[in-house]
């Protein structure tokens, strides 16, 4: 494979063709439906943001679910004051998480390492707390936040009267549900990876892999690495805030637990499964959470004991509860159990893995006595 | 003055689980280095060895019921009851305290599995790759436990006897209405033990001076040739133990469910930042502070002037104290000082 | 005096009860390359972190062309052209040798913070050719693709020094810059220092090896247990009986 070295435009026209064409390769691995590819997009994006942070100068943040959470609830506050388009909403929320992180991340970068990693836990917990207590005005506790037909919606109400039933989220009259949905996700998430491709090749992200390799050497050539530190963090908060208002664009409600620290670790999660600091590495990893989270979670005892029904009686009634401990609502243990194996097998991820088995076979292509290729450069 | 004195009592039993969790973290990460998430784990994997302990003690048959004498009726009695009729209600009773018999040694076999079998490989590897093993290994434990006791919250008596309050406030001059449960004032006294003998035995013998060394300068007395590894391992088992029976002993005061180890750990970790990383003193000074600041903010008359406050004032405290001393209240310099 | 780069006024550094530096004065002149000699622990290395902002000394003032270095961040002073190569190099250790020398140049053309994420690192090409051409100096050029942790000790040495020339600093602090070298790369780094020297940059100069302290030191002070000894020319200084018992004595 030619991931090291392919140019950048092969690579940005190769994603956007691979995401843009979901809905037709992912119908016989049987992801196709509507709700799961807008997953796939939303959380890709949650993913990608958070690797600008984690990836590029390894600060590790357990709090990135608090702008999640703050992008959803900026949108469906959107949506109840002004309009029904998802472009407000999602100004908002890219907004209003930027303006959180930009706080948060104030006060945490003061500290690096663990005590990074501590604070914005703390923070995020904070928030979460706050959510479902004295802030429950905005955030309806644990409720959540919906949709009313008495909201005033002022911008939509100046152009048409209020109908009967709740109105739909829409970009100028598309209804951002199903495939249309979809397809708004997509479009961001390939502007979001353009993006962070770029970050990844410009001055300003060589700079934040000199914080991640050595902030002493950074300091003493005369870089202040605060506020480049900072801009990252704001950065990966927004795409956080534009995964949380996706969230809320495609089906209109906010709740609190949306913010939990478990949000915040799926994202650490994705990001070191499909590769810590590459490009494609946190889309894979959050496409394949998502995927599988969607898969595992709908097996029961029901569907397993007819997949085991070839086995004879006694084993089907030893391996049902066994292998139901890991699906349906055992899916958590799976992913714990996935974080833990790659974290001790896979520290670079899905992306070095492959790197690694592809190096494995042209050197024994190589020994074989095939044409000597010229190294490659490190793997993206 | 009173409620003044009510507060700081309500807050130390709280603080004593927040010092307790906190004492082993600091442990494990002044002597092993690990940062360990899943240490809330093992806090409430033994608060559910004495949910194990009284199931245990409570396995039934069905006996024939001689209340009803109309036609045959069943009911259950436990196997304890029927062979020793005098004893076994008493044991039941006394179900919490007597599991830490069995919390002790089902803690100390899980802290050196863990050890050996994974967190040993981790040593060398960055604080975040241990951070992510470990919050891994966290979720592996809580799901496995919802899996084999559900997701609600089991509750567990404390024995009858200590079922009332104490009359704190009349014994030392106080007013009448300064009462404190009983059980709370056991736990405390228990927490205070348990402190005291894990400083005991790392201030008076000659192997706790190696840890202590250790905490100090890992190198050096890995290159005095002393057997660091074995004394890791034991220092883990110790750190998942002092968990564990916190968490075994605190099962009256909230009824243990899978999810109450990461509502603690997340605290915890405020504690010992906020008590200065890698200082045990610290940990547990910051452990009952913490507690008894929270207990002070859940006052209605707090709340009143400052809504929600209770919810995130160990978090505000923890900001503040980092932001103002980098090293924590103990912290000395040196120890994860980047 | 204007033409005064450096000077130490009095410097006191205790760590605990140790007292690192006392009393220490020191005058570096613009053009001049000056020695720093001393046993180990004499506090050499603490006097050169005193100077970049790494260590802020109890008492004493530092300052650069006039101007008080004291109190300052470590980023504004290297802003203000003071470089350091250390004596175990600060490197970028996953980094290929182009990007750790470029990474400097960023720093030199855009300041301590520059917003510069739309630009691309594949159109700097000026940047580039001024990292490739620091690299050839230092003689590094052909290794420029390889990762810079897979480099010898002597080879880092003389990427950190690349990395802190193409700051094109007024002040050039080096901590040992040859140790871990063979005889030829010692020399090599002695041309190239000569070269610095011609193009007339200011330095300091810390080195346990006398051969390269006389091939390129115009003034030489000797630190032992914190206090300055003795200073003066290298011929001075080598006839000087105190020296001889504190540090060629004592020490070889
Ligand atoms: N950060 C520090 N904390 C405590 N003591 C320190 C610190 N840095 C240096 N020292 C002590 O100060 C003294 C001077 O150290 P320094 O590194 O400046 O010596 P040096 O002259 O550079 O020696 P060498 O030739 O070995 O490099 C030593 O005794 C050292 O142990
Ligand atoms: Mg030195």
């Amino acid at each position: 494979m030619k991931i090291g070295t392919m140019n950048d435009l092969t690579r940005f026209l190769i994603f956007a063709v691979v995401i843009l064409a979901m809905p037709v390769w992912l119908d016989p691995l049987g992801g196709n439906y509507p709700d799961l590819l807008q997953k796939f997009a939303i959380y890709g994006i949650f993913a990608i943001g958070f690797n600008i942070l984690f990836g590029l100068t390894g600060y590790l943040s357990f709090g990135h679910a608090a702008f999640l959470g703050v992008g959803s609830y900026a949108a469906v506050w959107s949506f109840k004051l002004f309009t029904m388009n998802a472009i407000p909403a999602l100004m908002f929320g890219v907004l209003f998480a930027g303006a959180l992180a930009l706080i948060i991340g104030f006060l945490s970068l003061r500290r690096s390492g663990i005590y990074f990693s501590i604070l914005t836990l703390a923070f995020a917990q904070m928030s979460y707390n706050l959510a479902y207590s004295v802030l429950t005005p905005i955030t309806n506790g644990e409720t959540g936040l919906q949709l009313a037909q008495s909201d005033p919606r002022v911008i939509d109400n100046m152009f048409v009267e209020a109908s009967a039933g709740l109105p739909s989220t829409n970009l100028f009259g598309l209804t951002m549900s199903g495939y249309p949905g979809f397809y708004f996700c997509a479009a961001l998430l390939i502007l979001g990876f353009f993006i962070s491709m770029r970050i990844f090749r410009s001055p300003f992200g060589l700079m934040l892999k000199g914080i991640k390799s050595n902030q002493n050497r950074m300091m003493y050539t005369g870089l202040n690495t605060r506020p480049y530190m900072l801009t990252a963090f704001v950065i990966s908060g927004m795409y956080a805030g534009l995964a949380g208002s996706l969230l809320a664009i495609t089906d209109p409600l906010a709740g609190a637990e949306r913010m939990q620290w478990t949000a915040s670790g799926e994202v650490v999660l994705m990001t070191i499964l499909g590769g810590v600091g590459t490009l494609v590495g946190p889309m894979i990893g959050a496409g394949l959470i998502k995927y599988f989270e969607n898969i595992f979670s709908a097996f029961n005892d029901t569907v397993l004991a007819e997949m085991f029904s070839y086995l004879p009686d006694a084993l089907v009634e030893l391996v049902v509860p066994v292998v139901g401990l890991f699906v349906g609502s055992g899916w958590h243990l799976t992913l714990g159990l996935l974080f833990v194996v790659v974290v001790i097998f896979l520290p670079g991820g899905i992306v070095e893995g492959v790197d690694k088995l592809v190096k494995f076979i042209r050197n024994r292509e190589k020994n074989v006595g095939g044409k000597v290729t010229p190294q490659d450069q490190p793997g993206e | 003055m009173d409620a003044v004195f009510l507060q700081i009592l309500n807050g130390l039993d709280k603080g004593a689980a927040y010092a307790l969790i906190a004492l082993g973290l600091t442990l494990v990460f002044g002597t092993l280095g690990i940062v360990n998430f899943a240490h809330g784990a093992l806090f409430m994997l033994g608060a559910f060895c004495a949910v194990t302990f009284n199931k245990m003690l409570l396995i039934s048959t069905k006996i024939l019921d001689p209340t009803v004498t109309l036609f045959k009726a069943y009911k259950e009695k436990p196997y304890l009851e029927i062979w020793f009729p005098d004893v076994g209600p008493v044991l039941v009773d006394y179900s919490v305290p007597l599991s830490i018999l069995l919390a002790i040694p089902v803690m100390l076999l899980i802290g050196f599995i863990l050890e050996r079998g994974l967190i040993k490989h981790f040593y060398s590897r960055p604080h975040a790759d241990q951070i992510l093993v470990t919050f891994g290994l966290a979720i592996v434990i809580q799901e496995l436990i919802k899996a084999v006791f559900g997701a609600n919250p089991i509750p567990q008596g404390a024995p009858d006897i200590l079922a009332g309050s104490a009359a704190v406030g009349s014994w030392i001059g106080l007013g009448e209405n300064v009462v404190y449960p009983w059980w709370r004032l056991i736990y405390l006294s228990f927490s205070g033990i348990i402190i005291f003998g894990v400083f005991a035995f790392l201030q008076f013998t000659t192997y706790g001076m190696v840890v202590r060394a250790g905490m100090r300068d890992r190198e050096t007395v890995g290159l005095l040739g002393i057997n660091i590894q074995k004394r890791f391992t034991i220092v883990f088992s110790l750190a998942t133990a002092v968990a564990g029976l916190a968490g075994v002993m605190y099962t009256p005061i909230l009824p243990p469910d899978y999810h109450m180890g990461m509502d603690f750990l997340v605290l915890s970790f405020v504690v010992v930042v906020v008590g200065g990383m890698g200082s045990l003193g610290g940990a547990v000074l910051a452990g009952f502070l913490l507690g008894i600041v929270q207990s002070f903010a859940s006052m209605t008359e707090v709340k009143a002037i400052l809504p929600g406050i209770d919810q995130i004032i160990i978090y505000l405290v923890a900001v503040i104290i980092l932001l103002v001393l980098p090293r924590g209240l103990m912290g000395r310099a040196g120890v994860m000082d980047d | 005096m204007n033409d005064l780069v450096l000077h130490l006024d009095n410097i006191q550094k205790n760590f605990g009860g140790l007292s690192a530096l006392s009393d220490v004065n020191l005058q570096v002149e613009e053009g001049t390359t000056h020695a720093i000699i001393g046993p180990n622990g004499a506090g050499k290395s603490t006097l050169l972190n005193v100077c970049i902002g790494r260590l802020k000394p109890d008492a004493g003032h530092v300052t650069f062309y006039g101007e008080e270095l004291t109190g300052r961040k470590p980023h504004e002073i290297a802003q203000m052209g003071v470089a350091r190569v250390f004596q175990t190099p600060e490197i970028f250790p996953e980094m290929s040798l182009l990007e750790n020398v470029m990474l400097p140049a960023f720093s030199k053309r855009d300041g301590a913070f520059s917003m510069n994420a739309h630009k691309l690192l594949s159109r700097q090409g000026d940047i580039r050719d001024e990292a490739e051409h620091i690299l050839e100096d230092v003689g590094l050029q052909e290794q420029m693709m390889t990762e810079a942790g897979s480099l010898s000790r002597g080879d880092k040495r003389r990427l950190e020094l690349g990395m802190c020339l193409i700051l094109k600093p007024r002040l050039l602090l080096l901590d040992e810059p040859t140790a871990g070298m063979s005889r030829h790369d010692t020399n090599s780094t002695i041309d190239l220092l000569k070269k610095i020297k011609s193009r007339g940059m200011t330095k300091v100069i810390i080195e346990h090896d006398m051969h390269v302290v006389f091939s390129l030191a115009d003034k030489v002070s000797v630190l032992a247990r914190g206090q300055i000894i003795a200073g003066g020319t290298p011929e001075e200084v080598r006839e000087d009986p105190k020296v001889k018992e504190a540090y060629l004595g004592g020490a070889h």
